[in-house]
């Protein structure tokens, strides 16, 4: 956000990830494996049926965002958090600081989360000082490895066992080790000690549950019930859009979003958070502060690619999506990759920094398919590439051809005379190097089909 | 019966051979095949593009050319035909009479195995061709115009020739119009991913119902040097009539 105005520079990403054979066979392995299973836990469910309803809960909540918005605030105060709402990224920042400061915090344990990674908020608390521990073993992975996530679900999807091992190796200092078992082993004794050390615990949230005020976390690793137990201070930070009216729609999106994800039936553990420890509870946290935050959506759900905001966060997409299998998240440069990473980065951080991402999309449609609440991605996709048209962030040459194909596309004499041009430059086209991009096109026939009917 | 053949501008350009097989194949089945004159491109390139404006100049091009004729309107393309059956409608929201052109028109739109499978019964009519073929399901045909057992059933019909299934048959080749020019070496990378799963099935020819995938798939085989060709089913069908 904010100063940041270069553009991501996702060709020259992308062509780097192509031939970085270790990534590609990681990406294969990992998004196919994801692939299958997913189709295999809905194969025996009415899927469509399933997607239709949950995709009406998200479009009913985006139509009411704000007051869903509210009534979610009131009853988590009801219950005993506190809720703060941030504006933007740098507010959401200030506010956690502040409650970790004031709590006298100085180790933090965080269970995943992407809305913490699109505020950047671990560079932010360990520049003022804190020791910030991710503990979900992926991002705990990526921690130590001091990289970012490069999927939403599986943060740690590039890489291999054998890296990882090493990884381990080098910077936990123990015995090699490729087995995931053993590797899971010495993270999990790892990490129980910031768990028992930790003065706050930070989380994210799947959904916020207006009707109860309730957070809903979904994890496999029970890491999460840790970082939202253990320690007297819980603050969850989370987007406005997570919000779902009752805890009667909770199943609706249970049942989806594992199977979505993972290809779970259920995820390991679906934990409801509904304020603080009440008495005569021995668990749960003392403290719990709930930020609230906008970032631009208030404004996303006003315009054209609102449906963007229906997204559960699942991961499907990027798992379906071709260019994503080929190339990995990092490639994106952005927090969230895949489809639904470039839609809403675009949106988020703004066409002059985004719009290259928009290249990287066939528009095969494969993610619309997929997603559990049907938002429309290669729809949105388009629409993105109309509006980075109509702003100007095309390059020159690709607007002064589509103003000649335009003219060929409504003119026969027109079109005709560009046949007999690209016959004619296809040669010398090839030969002097200008028409590089175009060299895996075969040469336009002789006679074209229009000459050969009478 | 009557139709309008529009044989896409990729195959008018590149590929004409295909557009006399298909015409081939049609008047075979005694189709009276008119050839609209005066037509161009449908307007694809520009609306994966986002060039709006280029694409309504298309589109009310193309609604001039065919949207007068009653007669149904065979498209031997997923995408051009998806793009004028289900993007067309949605291209002129301020324009009323175009917009009933638009659907109309939209409503005579046939994939050409569609046509050939629904109204002329063609994989029921003993076809003949040779050798072991496979299938490349392109994106729009299936994810937009929802054909997917058409171009099987009339495959699976071909006497003389075996069809062998392709394991990713529903995967992108990765051409992808403009996106081919753009990340050239993505595009590269998903046609040698297909490339792979095709010479794993042991066919001599891969065939599909979009020149574009085709012509992405070649240019993998030509690099490579694979021997493996690709065929338009249009093609394919007629060569052994």
């Amino acid at each position: 956000m904010g100063a940041r105005s270069e553009s991501i520079p996702f060709r020259e990403n992308a062509a780097q990830a192509v031939r970085n054979a270790a990534l590609r066979a990681a990406m294969r392995n990992a998004t196919g494996t994801f692939s299958v299973k997913r189709s295999h836990a809905i194969a025996s469910v009415p899927i469509e049926e399933w997607r239709e309803l949950a995709s009406q809960v998200r479009l009913h909540v985006l139509d009411n965002l704000e007051e869903y918005v509210n009534r979610f605030e009131r009853n988590a105060v009801k219950a005993g958090a506190t809720v703060h709402r941030a504006k933007d990224a740098a507010a959401a920042r200030e506010i956690v600081w502040c409650l970790l400061k004031d709590h006298g915090a100085r180790k933090v344990v965080k269970s995943k989360s992407m809305i913490t990674e699109e505020i950047h908020l671990n560079d932010y608390l360990e520049r003022q000082g804190l020791t910030v521990v991710e503990t979900d073993l992926g991002e705990y992975i990526i921690q130590i490895a001091r990289e970012h996530p490069s999927h939403i679900i599986v943060p740690a999807i590039h890489k291999s066992r054998r890296q990882v091992g090493n990884l381990f190796a080098e910077k936990l200092g123990c015995e090699r080790s490729e087995d995931p078992v053993v590797l899971a082993k010495i993270a999990r004794a790892k990490l129980r000690e910031e768990f028992l050390s930790a003065d706050a615990g930070i989380s994210g949230a799947n959904f916020a549950v207006a009707g109860s005020g309730s957070l809903v976390l979904f994890t496999n690793e029970g890491n999460g019930r840790m970082c939202t137990t253990l320690p007297e201070l819980h603050v969850a930070v989370l987007s406005i859009e997570k919000v779902i009216p009752s805890l009667a729609d909770l199943p609706k999106f249970i049942r989806l979003l594992p199977r979505s994800a993972t290809g779970q039936i259920l995820s390991a553990y679906v934990s409801i958070i509904s304020g603080t420890r009440k008495a005569g509870e021995a668990t749960g946290a003392r403290h719990l502060h709930i930020v609230l935050l906008d970032n631009g959506r208030s404004d996303i759900v006003s315009g054209d690619c609102r449906e963007m905001l229906k997204c559960i966060r699942c991961g499907a997409c990027l798992n379906a999506c071709p260019v994503y299998q080929t190339v990995g998240g990092h490639a994106y440069g952005s927090t969230y990759p895949g489809p639904m990473g470039i839609v809403l980065t675009v949106l988020l951080e703004g066409m002059e920094r985004a719009h290259t991402l928009l290249d990287g999309t066939t528009l095969c449609g494969a993610c619309g398919d997929v997603c559990p609440v049907k938002v429309p991605l290669p729809r949105l996709l388009r629409r993105l590439r109309e509006q980075r048209v109509e702003i100007g962030f095309t390059a020159a040459a690709e607007r002064l051809g589509m103003v000649g194909f335009g003219l060929a596309a409504r003119s026969p004499a027109f079109f005709e005379l560009a046949q007999k041009l690209a016959r004619l430059a296809w040669k010398p086209a090839r030969i002097t190097g200008i028409g590089s991009t175009l060299d895996r096109m075969p040469m336009p026939a002789t006679t074209p089909f229009r000459k050969r009917i009478s | 019966m009557r139709v309008q053949f529009f044989p896409t501008c990729l195959v008018d350009t590149f590929f004409p051979e295909t557009g006399e097989a298909v015409l081939k194949l049609l008047r075979h089945f005694g189709v009276d095949v008119r050839y609209p004159k005066g037509q161009t491109c449908c307007g694809k390139p520009s609306d994966s593009g986002g060039y709006s404006y280029e694409t309504k100049k298309a589109a009310e091009h193309f609604l001039a050319v065919f949207g007068g004729d009653p007669d149904p309107i065979v498209i031997p393309s997923g995408s051009c035909a998806s793009m004028v059956k289900n993007h067309y409608p949605h291209l002129f929201i301020d324009n009323h009479r175009l917009r009933e052109t638009a659907n109309a028109v939209a409503g005579r739109v046939y994939e050409l195995s569609q046509f050939l499978v629904h109204e002329l019964k063609a994989d029921l009519a003993g076809l003949k061709a040779q050798g072991r073929i496979t299938y490349h399901a392109s994106c729009q045909l299936t994810r937009e115009l929802g054909v997917r057992e058409e171009p099987l059933a009339l495959l699976h019909s071909l006497n003389g020739a075996q069809f062998v299934p392709l394991a990713t048959a529903e995967r992108c080749c990765g051409f992808g119009g403009m996106f081919m020019t753009k990340l050239p070496e993505v595009s590269m990378a998903l046609a040698n991913d297909k490339l792979d799963a095709i010479l794993a099935t042991g066919a001599d020819t891969v065939v599909g119902c979009d020149h574009g995938c085709l012509m992405n798939i070649d240019d993998a085989i030509r690099r490579r040097g694979a021997s493996v060709r690709t065929k338009h089913l249009g093609a394919i069908l007629a060569e052994g009539l």
